[in-house]
This record gives C-alpha cells, structure tokens and sequence, in this order.
C-alpha cells in the first residue's frame, strides 16, 4: 500500500519535518514492512506559462516543430530562474493555441529520469526552457502532447509554481501489509496504525460525507449457493446521482494522489471511486445508469453465462462466482471487476453507485479462478469492513456534487445482512502469561480499545468486541497479538528456556555425518545441486523406462519438471560447469533425497480440515500420500586423481576412485562392502560394480560404482573416463552396526606368505579372494591382491594372480608350517572350486 | 756400563706426536683407516719402539713396556674420538645428499571440501544438541495437510498464495514440494512426547527464478518448542543465545511485529551483526512467534495447557550476511572453487 503524505496527514497528526522513511520507520513499529519511497521526481523551476506567438518550421527530418515565444511571470518581472519574462522555446507538439496556458520547465529544473533542463541549441534557435507533457512530469503515461492547464480545469496566473499547483511535492510511502491487515489498504487504516505508533490523534475519514437516506432502485440478493455457508454479502448500498457534466477533469490534487498511490487517472467518476476505495478501503462501482437495465440482482452465475469485464477480455463464468447481474444478465464479477455493458464513458451523466461488502473467500475463489487480481478484490479477499459501505457511497455522492457537478437523487437502495460477532473472552492473565511482559487491566483495556474494540472488564477478565473492520480478530490469543504489538515488543524480556537432556544426534544424523566429514576429509568435495530432472536425464540411470516419478504441475522449465529418481544427472550437470571454467581435475559428491514413488501418482482424497487433530486413519492415509524419498550418495570423478608433479605422472581417476569413495562411506559407518560385475544403465558395461551389504536380512544390493557409459559422458561434453557411484544410505544404514563389537588385538608374531595362483582369465579376482579367505581359516588375518600377471608362462586363457596373506595365531607364535598348511588348505579349496593351481 | 736404554720419554712422546697428527688429519673415515696402520700399524714408529723392547735389559723392560701401553692407549682413545667425529661428519653429508627443495612439494592425494549449505545446517545444529534440543527431519515432497492446512493456512486465505509452491502433478494429489520446514515441525508435534525441542534444518522449494539473492531451491532451519509456561521472552532468550553462537558476543535481537498464519503473536527477527562487512549493524534474520492455537489443535495439542515458540531462518541468507558471500549463484551452482574456499569449517 502506497500511502501519499499529504492524505495522511488528513488524518493523523504527522511530525513536523515527516518524509515517507520517518513515516515508515513508525509504521515498521506495529508491523507493517516498508517497502519504499515513492515521488514524482521533478524539481523546479517549474512556472506556469502562456504561448504569446509561435511559428511552424518544417524540418528535414520530416518534422515540423514550433518556435514559440512564451511569457513565464509577469511582464517586466524576472522568472522563477532569474531570467526573462518571455522565453523562446522550440516545441515539438502541436496540440496547444496561442493563449493557452502551459507548464513550462525553466532552465536548472530536473525531470524525471534525472532530466537536466537547460538552454540549448536546437533546430537553429536557442530554446529556453521546455513546454511539458504529463508523461513528461510522471503524471500519467499521456504524451500526445503538452499540458494545457484549462484542459484540466486550471487558469492560473502566468508565473505560478506549477510544482505547487499539480502537487508535484507528493510524496508516498509504501509499506507492505500482511494478508491479516485488509484495513491497512486504505488510508484511513494506516492512519489509524500510525497513530498506534506516535499516540498521535485519528480522524476517522468514514466522516467525511453525511449519509443520506435513499431508496426505490430494484436490489435482490438471492444467493443459491453460499460457500462455506456464508451469504455472498452481508451489506449493499446503491446509491444515484444525476446530470453530472461529463467534460469535468480530475482536480489535479486527485490526480497526483491517484498516481502516488499508484493508480493511473482514467475519468473523474472512476478516479472518485478509485479515490473512495483508497480511502476509507470500501471498493465501490460506477455504472452508466442509463446502461443499466432494471433492478441490480446479486446472485451466482447461471451454468454457461459469459461476461465482458472492463479490460475488454470475456470471460466464462463458473456457478461458483458473485455476479452482479441486470435484467439483461450479468453486468459485472462481484469484487474484482466491472462489465464493459455499463461502463461509464464520456458521455455518462447518469450514475449508479454500488457499495458493497463481499465474501473474502467468494472473491478470492473468482479472482484466483480467473486470475484476475484487481485493487477491489485484494481488499474483499481479506476483508473489507462490512460497515463501511453506506460511508463510501456517501463519499463518492458527494465527491461528484462537488468535482462532477451531479445532484444526488433520492433513488437508491441499502442491503443489510450483518453478522453478529460474540464477544471474546479474554482471562486476565492471558496477555502476560503469552508475552512475558506484565500487562496490567488498565493497559489492556486502553490498547484494546485504542485499536477500535469495545472492552468490558468482567470478573477475572474481560468480555472484548472486536472492530468491523478486523475481521482477522476472532481468538483471544488475536488479542493478545495487538496487546504485544501496541504495547511495544521491545518490552519483551529476554529468558533462556532450559529443555530437558536430550539424546544428541539420532544414529542416522551420526552416520549421515560420518560419511560425508570421511568423504570430505579423503578429498572428495562436497556440492548441491537442483532435484529437477528432464524426463529423458532421469532415465539415464533408470534399470526400467516405465516407472512412477513425481512430476511437477508448475515447474519452473517445462524440460526440468521432474524429481530425480537417481542424484548422479545432477553430478554430471556439475561437471558440466567446472569443465566449461576450466576445473577438470574433479572429485564430488552429494548426499540427498531421491523421488520414488511406490505407484503412479493420482488424484488423492480431499484433505482433513486444519485447525482440529485428524483422526488416526486420517493421518495414516494423509502420511500414506507422500511418495518414499530415500537418502542416496553419489560421487563423480574426471580428470587425473594426482596432477603430474615432479618425479610422478598425473593418475588419472577411474572405477578405482568411484569404488574406494563407496568403502570410504560404508567404512565410515562400520560396513563392508562387497562387489560384482554389473551393467546397469547408464554406465560403462565392463567397469561397474553392483555394491553388495550384509544385512540382518541377508545380502542387500545398495547400488552401482564403475565408469560413466563413454556415450553418456561425450553427450554431457566430458571426457570418455568418468567415474562415478551412487548408493541407497538408507541401505548402507540399515546394515550398519548400531554398536560396534570389538575383537581381540593379536599381539603374537605374524607369518606372512605370498600366495600366486592360476585360474581362468574370467574368473573375477573377488570369488578367488573369498575363496582363500574361507580355505585359510581363522588363522588368516589379512589378505590382499597384489598382481595380476598373463603372459610367458602363463597358459593362454589363464592369469596369475597373486595374493599377500598374513597369518597369525591369538595365543602363540604361529611356526612357518601351520602357515603354510593354511595357505595350502586355501590352495585345495581353490583348486576344487575353480581349478586354480599353484603357479609353478 | 750398562747400554741405554733407546725408549725414552722423548722417543713415545715423539712417536706419539707423529701418531696424533695422523690421526687428526685424517678427513674422513677412509683417511682415518689409512692413518690408523700408520699411527699404530706395524711399521709405525710407537711399533718400531716396541720391537726393541724384548732386546732390553730386563731391568728397563717393565718401564718400557708400560710406557709404550699408555701411549698405545692415548692413541687407540684418540682414534675413537676421531671416528666418532668423522662418522657425525659422514652423516650429515649423506642428510645434504638427500635434501629436497621444499617449496616443490605438490599435493600427492586431493583436498575435499563440504559445501557451506550443509556445513552449516551441521554447526547450528550442534548448536541447539548443545542445549538439550534435538533434530528432527521430514520429507521434501509432503502433503499440502503438513505444509498449509495444519499450519493454519486456509485453502481460500490468501496467506496460502503468498507463498510460491510448486505443485505435483495431478494438483489433486495435494502434494507439494514443501514451501518451509514447518511441516517437520508439525510431524514432531503428532510424533513426539510433550516437552518438544526440536530443530528442524532442511531443504524447501519455492517458485522464485535463480538471481543474485533468490533460488528455487534453498535451505531453512526451524525451531520448535512446546511445553508448560512458555513465553515470548523464551523465545527471545533461544535466540539471543544463538546469534551470540553465530555471530559473536556483540550480537543482540530485535523483534518487529509481523504476520504469519502459524504463530501468533508473530514477529520479523533482525539480529545485531557485530562483525558484518562494512561495520556492524541490524540485518533482517528471519520469522518467530508463538505457536498459534490452531497448530497445536491441529497436532493434538491442548493451547489451554501448552504453549510453545517457533523461529525460522534461511541458511542461504545467514551464510550470506554471515561469511559475506554476495551472489546466490556460487551456493547452487556446484563450482568447486566455491566449497573449497570454506574447507570443513565455516
């Protein structure tokens, strides 16, 4: 809300010396948030002038301007800069007559846009000055051609501050108001906050117009279907005003406030309404009686009935909507937008006026329907005091007594259906024991009624009315919010509440921490990036094409409108950037949820009421909605896992890197892991693993780590060799320990053994590993591959690989035999499960 | 006449002389091997001496041989002296041999990084775990009932427009991406045993364009507390201690009243930044209040009987004004330059 300071100072008593920030600083107080400062951003000297004599010279451009001389003060005087009583002045409009009255900006003023006016030379004269349009001085968007002041209804002396007679020095400040503040979009309920903030007196504008009796004009309100059973209206005044003279202008002290207030001039009859509306915040209509057909009837619209509103755009009704209809039909959406068939036009001297109090969620249903927000449904939609109207369409009569010319006649028409609110209780002690700040009877009573409500202090309390006009007050603890809030929040005392012990982190917060602090400290960096996915990058990684996602209906890119079900798009999308920065040396990763939903998502039943605890099976089925959303990790590597350095070339990183970063996690959480070849999509066929836990219900698959699919990775401009993995935390979790079991230290000696055997080619090195370990026995404490050789002396087809084993007994010195016979059982077993012989 | 007895003082001393300054000039332990058959070796002048001792006298014998002894012995502990100096000196030279030019270490594994989104979710936490709060989390994807409808957002208020939500197809499934981390607070509610101290950190979603201070995608963390007597004045205690945590001792709030459909009274919390960039000063921090009646009914909490505080900041925004980061496009944009600079601590 924009509110012009000149119109608040009407009402409440400003600071002398007040600007729009000191006026926002007090407002901010009882919480409204500023928003800006708001002018016409010109600066004078601006004077009336008149055109003495002007000659018409073609230019080669094809235009033809004219050479005017201009009188600025009286003659023989000296002009507001100093200067002449007549001024030479090139223009380049043609709108105006010799004698006509204009605003002309002399030398040293500025227009806005920072707009220096100066003498300067042009079209081969000296032009002394500038001849203004109303776009030109921010009025309004009119540039056909300058302003003539009689146009407006102005005969000003030559040499008046035209700055003084358009209100040029307007001033406004814009505060933001909450949706539970409808009121503050007027300025009579800023300044009656205002006056909450200083304590300085409030002049009720509801005043400004006596309220006249009138009656006769058809009015029917028949609402066949109330929402949420509330009558559409509970208050319609109509009233009529007859011969206004449609030639009338807006007065200039309108226009500028108009503007300030950030609507545009359009007629006086509209301005009138649109300046009663800011004013009090009751939204009223004009309507060209004449147009209008019979008696105002205000009901539902029918099933297929259209209406053209007054931005030209026609529209589909739906049975839901308020409309205000005429015998011919719907004439107008009931508080968001009049109808183009009885528009008031310039030729309108008869005028119906309607002041009507609406529904908010009638009006909020059909503005958000017809996604039409108007400056009269953002007031209905949080609420508009239902006392306000029979005021307003008094001031609008009156307004076009005085600007229009009109006479007010006796035909008009007044709906009453007002509900009776209860008073609320409020316990004496509420406030203090909410707040923490003492607040005694006499302070409450006086901050309640200050804000407008009537207060009765009964035993142990008080029996409080709330104001027409806050709607939003229905609760005690709403009072309790204006007690703190007029009473000042800086009176809150400051108290450290002690909570009872706590149990720390839960076990997964820990283990989400350990793996991510062990991922980060083992050189891998951590990134975030969006969930949303285009349909055809969140298949990349998908083992099937028809599975359920969740899709979004309002995504910000239609080709990004999809939850991830896999994270590594994301990592790739990463990669993509530090690449094209020049960043290809790339170890990252990312901890977050995945989108996976059971079945295809579907129209769910409506939802239980807010405001009172659904019923168990509510809830079990409102929670049953929400789609499951695993924790995943994924990490990317390209580029060289060590730069080249001196004495080393670069390593560059593969399925090395993707597989240990898994272990680091898994290790971090007190799991090892366990791999097998795999081909899952998206990635390279021959260099991936599927990552096995043991779990307490068996072997669990938690993902895949190898190699990007080459073709993926050159598609997303990356280097052929990118590794990367993804894996379920919430399965990594599930087989982690909760308590970690010890095992004894072997202090004895150890024995180690090599160990090189022959098999297949194909035989993975992992079965051959588990194979050892489980022939060996306990004895063996450690093993690990350390080559893989094939070539001379190894039988074609076949390879040698060769293990590091070390032995060691809990209890004595273990001798180089019972080593050996270890080694030697893991050697048959070998044998008889997959043919390995010792390598000669 | 007796002969003369040819081992004189004179002749070991000067034997002995000869014997040392071999030794001592011997450079290294090889010149010191050379000096050794020398000095004491069969044809040096203290073994010529003491050749000629079995054809003495016996009366001189026993006063040559001892001389010759304790000469042998002078020089034998010269010789270890000497060794023992020389292997110092061998020693160091090989150290020299090995010497590297240190500024030319490179990096032989890589330096990881956390992002400071998460980081820092991760030290306000602790923050809270510190005194007895615990944290609680909820999905991303949630139902508009846990988002607005227990939240006392009316499906027709216009405070439920006022957040940008992105919806999931079909609209009718009443999910979205949660808009706040306000619904964690409500599964608390319903979840938990009376009294809750709960932080909620979490990612929410709303429909703003990616620019200098805005993305579609950002961070919260909410605190809840429910429990018998609480007012205003512990919710202002709560976050005094906080932002004296994050921000220094210097740090102060300030509360402006505000509206928000899940607490009431409601306040705009700004906070003292005792060591913002450009000198200190009032940086608007984030939402609070208390618990507005409705949400606790809507949990099956009694309003007559508890009373409860809620706050709720962004982690961008903190990050932000806290460790002077300027344009949101670095926190979402996956550079690694960006997590880097912050290391594994903020």
């Amino acid at each position: 809300m924009r509110i012009p300071l000149s119109w608040l100072a009407e009402y409440v008593d400003l600071p002398a010396g007040a600007t729009p920030e000191s006026v926002m600083a007090e407002l901010v107080k009882v919480g409204l948030e500023e928003e800006g400062v708001h002018g016409f951003d010109v600066t004078g000297p601006l004077v009336v002038g008149q055109v003495l004599s002007f000659e018409a010279e073609p230019q080669s451009n094809g235009k033809t301007i004219r050479w005017c001389q201009v009188r600025v003060c009286a003659e023989g005087t000296t002009a507001a800069d100093g200067g002449a009583d007549v001024r030479g002045i090139v223009c380049g409009a043609s709108n105006f007559e010799v004698g006509d009255k204009v605003v002309v900006c002399l030398p040293g003023a500025v227009l806005p846009g920072d707009f220096n006016i100066a003498a300067r030379s042009t079209y081969g004269h000296i032009s002394d000055g500038m001849m203004a349009s109303a776009r030109e001085l921010n009025l309004s968007d009119d540039h056909a051609g300058i302003i003539r002041l009689q146009a407006m209804g102005l005969d000003p002396k030559v040499g008046t501050d035209a700055l003084e007679l358009l209100h040029l020095d307007e001033q406004a400040a814009e505060v933001n108001v909450t949706p539970d503040r409808g009121y503050c979009f007027s300025v009579r309920g800023i300044a009656r906050e205002l006056s909450h903030a200083t304590g300085a007196d409030f002049r009720d504008p509801k005043s400004n117009a006596h309220i006249e009796h009138a009656e006769g004009f058809g009015l029917i309100v028949d609402d066949k279907a109330p929402i949420r059973d509330a009558i559409c209206t509970q208050r319609v005044v109509l009233r009529v005003v007859k011969g206004i003279d449609p030639t009338k202008p807006t007065p200039p002290w309108m226009v500028a406030r108009l503007k300030m207030a950030g609507m545009r001039s359009i007629s006086l009859v509209v301005d009138i309404t649109n300046y009663t509306m800011l004013e009090l915040g009751q939204p009223t209509h004009a309507y060209d009686l004449d147009k209008f057909m019979g008696a105002m009837t205000i009901r539902r619209a029918n099933l297929g009935e259209t209406l053209k509103t007054l931005d030209g755009q026609e529209r589909k009704l739906d049975p839901e909507d308020l409309v205000i209809a005429d015998e011919n039909g719907a004439v107008g959406l009931a508080g968001v937008m009049g109808g183009e068939s009885t528009e008031v036009s310039a030729s309108t001297v008869n005028v119906l006026i309607e002041a009507a109090h609406f529904e908010p969620i009638s009006i909020a249903r059909s503005a958000r329907r017809h996604k039409l927000s108007s400056e009269a449904s953002k007031r209905f939609e949080r609420g508009v005091d239902p006392r306000m109207a029979d005021n307003a369409a008094a001031r609008v009569v009156q307004l076009l007594e005085v600007h229009a010319m009109g006479a007010a006649d006796r035909l008009g028409a007044d709906y009453r259906a007002e509900v009776v609110h209860k008073p609320i209780w409020l316990p004496a002690e509420f406030a203090t024991e909410l707040v923490g700040v003492v607040y005694g009877a006499e302070e409450i009573t006086k901050i309640l009624q200050q804000i407008g409500c009537v207060v009765a202090e009964v035993e142990g309390g008080f029996e409080v009315l709330a104001p027409t006009w806050r709607p939003d007050i229905t609760h005690k603890t709403d009072l309790v919010e204006e007690i703190a809030r007029i009473g000042g929040y800086h009176r809150i005392p400051s108290r450290l509440p002690i909570a009872p012990p706590g149990r720390g982190l839960s076990a997964t917060q820990k283990r989400r921490r350990g793996v991510i602090t062990a991922l980060a400290g083992s050189g891998h960096t951590e990134v975030l990036t969006y969930p949303f996915l285009s349909t055809e990058a969140n298949l990349w990684f998908s083992q099937t094409k028809s599975r359920p996602v969740v899709r979004l209906a309002n995504p910000l890119q239609e080709d990004a409108a999809e939850m991830r079900t896999s994270m590594l798009p994301g990592l790739i999308d990463a990669a993509k950037r530090n690449f094209s920065r020049g960043l290809t040396d790339l170890a990252i990763f990312e901890e977050g949820s995945v989108f996976e939903p059971v079945s295809t998502i579907g129209k769910n039943p409506s939802l239980p009421v807010g405001n009172q605890m659904p019923s168990a099976s509510e809830l079990a089925a409102v929670k049953a909605t929400v789609p499951a959303q695993p924790k995943h990790l994924s990490v990317l590597f390209a580029g060289n896992r060590v730069a080249a350095q001196i004495g080393v070339a670069a390593m560059p990183a593969d399925f090395k890197d993707a597989i240990h970063a898994v272990r680091i996690a898994a290790h971090a959480v007190g799991v090892q892991i366990t791999l097998r070849q795999a081909s899952p999509a998206g990635f390279h066929p021959g260099r991936t693993a599927e990552v096995f836990v043991q779990s307490a219900n068996g072997e669990l698959s938690i993902g895949f780590a190898g190699e990007l699919d080459p073709q993926l990775a050159q598609e997303n401009n990356l280097p052929r060799r990118v590794a990367v993995a993804e894996i379920s935390l919430d399965r990594l979790y599930a087989a982690a320990p909760a308590v970690v079991q010890a095992t004894d230290i072997g202090t004895m000696p150890a024995a180690t053994q090599d160990l090189s055997l022959v098999v297949d080619a194909a035989l993975p090195a992992g079965e051959l590993l588990a194979v050892i370990k489980t022939g060996a026995g306990e004895l063996l404490e450690h093993i690990v591959l350390v080559d893989d050789y094939r070539g001379e002396n190894v039988e074609q087809g076949k390879k040698s690989l060769t293990f590091a084993l070390r032995f060691r007994a809990s209890d004595r010195t273990l001798t180089q035999v019972e080593a050996s016979e270890a080694r030697d059982s893991a050697v048959v077993l070998a044998n008889s499960k997959f043919g390995a012989t010792l390598r000669a | 006449m007796s002969a003369e007895n040819p081992i004189t003082q004179t002749a070991i001393d000067s034997a002995v002389a000869a014997a040392l300054a071999s030794i001592n000039a011997a450079a290294d332990l090889a010149a010191l091997k050379a000096a050794r058959a020398t000095s004491v070796g069969e044809q040096s002048q203290i073994a010529k001496l003491n050749a000629l001792v079995k054809n003495l006298p016996n009366e001189f014998k026993a006063s040559a041989g001892q001389l010759i002894g304790k000469a042998r012995g002078e020089l034998n502990a010269a010789f270890a002296t000497r060794e023992a100096e020389l292997f110092v000196l061998a020693e160091r030279a090989k150290l020299a041999a090995e010497s590297v030019d240190v500024t030319s270490a490179a990096a032989p594994t890589r330096m990881g990084a956390r992002h400071p989104l998460s980081l820092l979710q991760d030290q306000i936490s602790d923050v809270f775990v510190g005194m007895g709060w615990e944290i609680a989390e909820g999905p991303e994807v949630e139902s508009e009932w846990f988002n607005f409808d227990a939240l006392n957002f009316d499906a027709d208020h216009p405070a439920r427009a006022m957040q940008d939500t992105f919806f999931v197809e079909p609209v009718e499934s009443h999910l979205v991406l949660r808009t706040h981390t306000s619904p964690v607070q409500v599964r608390s509610m319903l979840e938990r045993d009376i009294p809750i101290y709960v932080l909620c950190p979490g990612r929410v979603f709303r429909t703003d364009e990616l620019d200098a201070t805005h993305t579609p995608v950002f961070h919260q963390v909410e605190g809840l507390a429910i429990d018998k007597g609480l007012t205003m004045a512990d919710l202002r205690g709560t976050l005094e201690h906080f932002a004296r945590i994050m921000f220094g001792e210097g740090a102060q709030i300030r509360l402006r009243p505000s509206f928000f459909p899940f607490t009431e009274p409601s306040a705009e919390l700004d906070v003292w930044h005792p060591g913002a960039k450009g000198g200190a000063r009032w940086v608007e921090w984030g939402g609070c209040g208390m618990v507005n009646p409705n949400v606790l009914k809507a949990a099956g909490i009694d309003p007559e009987v508890y009373s409860g505080f809620a706050f709720g900041m962004g982690i961008e925004r903190t990050l932000m004004f806290r460790n002077d980061v300027r344009d949101m496009h670095d926190m979402v944009e996956s550079d690694v330059r960006f997590s880097e600079q912050f290391g594994v601590n903020l």
